[in-house]
């Protein structure tokens, strides 16, 4: 069961970093982190079989984090849509060079 | 039985994570999203978390999934799946380092036994002691309890964060 559950959660990863990379639109890279936070969160309780239940407690916090950073991070899209009416990603490269 | 439930649940999520990057709607995406959380969080009661289950349920599937769908449809984002998949070099760039990825993964795991440790006995002690909810909670406001603190400091942050970023005129 804990092999399995670690295979699911590096599959999970993957296809999340897959997401990231190749989706324009910024809110379905996010859902994209978000998947990856969560296959992390799948090894991590696969792993509290293993060593106790500490895996699990890193599991909470990594969800707060997460609902923090969703919060902060749809904020931050919304103000970006305000000044480009869109939220392609490559439409933001005030910082590129 | 139960390794029947995990495989049915291990491929609904692969087909829900599937789902979120091939979707060509936003709202498509994040339907598939929490379907890969649910399933999720069916493995995690496989996995003897409970309390996690239930969390992924109402924090994650409900309330954070809500936030990201007020968002899609507050900005009414267009439905252009070709203008939205970066494709050329770039691609193959994905494909590569999803592959270096996977590679690295699969080397990891042929690697590293996986034999059940003393942890899931120790859980399933502390579970039958204090329940569920007892065995999380126990070392969360003893051992951890200054990590947990301060994420209480972190969610004030993000809030004001997140209200300020987010209003017109500050």
């Amino acid at each position: 069961m804990i092999t399995e559950a670690l295979v699911l959660s590096a599959i999970l990863f993957v296809l999340g970093t897959f997401g990231v990379l190749v989706r324009r639109n910024a809110i379905i890279m996010f859902l994209c982190i978000e998947l990856q936070l969560n296959a992390v969160n799948l090894s991590l309780v696969a792993f509290s079989r293993m060593w106790g239940i500490d895996g699990q407690i890193f599991v909470f916090f990594v969800m707060t984090v997460a609902a923090a950073e969703a919060a902060v991070g749809l904020a931050i899209i919304i103000s970006i849509f305000r000044h480009y009416e869109t939220v392609n990603v490559d439409s933001f490269n005030l910082l590129k060079w | 039985m139960t390794s029947v439930l995990f495989y049915l649940f291990a491929g609904v999520a692969i087909g829900g994570a599937m789902g979120v990057v091939l979707a060509k709607s936003p709202v498509g995406s994040l339907l598939f999203m929490v379907t890969t959380l649910a399933a999720m969080a069916g493995t995690f009661v496989l996995l003897a978390a409970h309390f996690l289950a239930a969390i992924q349920i109402i924090v994650y599937a409900g309330a954070i999934m809500a936030l990201f769908l007020f968002v899609i449809m507050l900005l009414n984002l267009g439905h252009d799946y070709r203008k939205d998949l970066k494709g050329g070099a770039f691609a193959i760039l994905s494909f590569g380092v999803i592959g270096l990825m996977a590679g690295l993964l699969a080397r990891q795991l042929g690697m590293s036994g996986s034999a059940p440790g003393p942890g899931a006995a120790a859980i399933d002690a502390a579970m039958a002691e204090h329940g569920a909810l007892g065995a999380i909670a126990e070392p969360l406001y003893t051992t951890y309890v200054v990590p947990f603190e301060i994420t209480g400091i972190l969610l004030l942050v993000a809030i004001v964060g997140a209200l300020v970023l987010a209003k017109r005129e500050v």
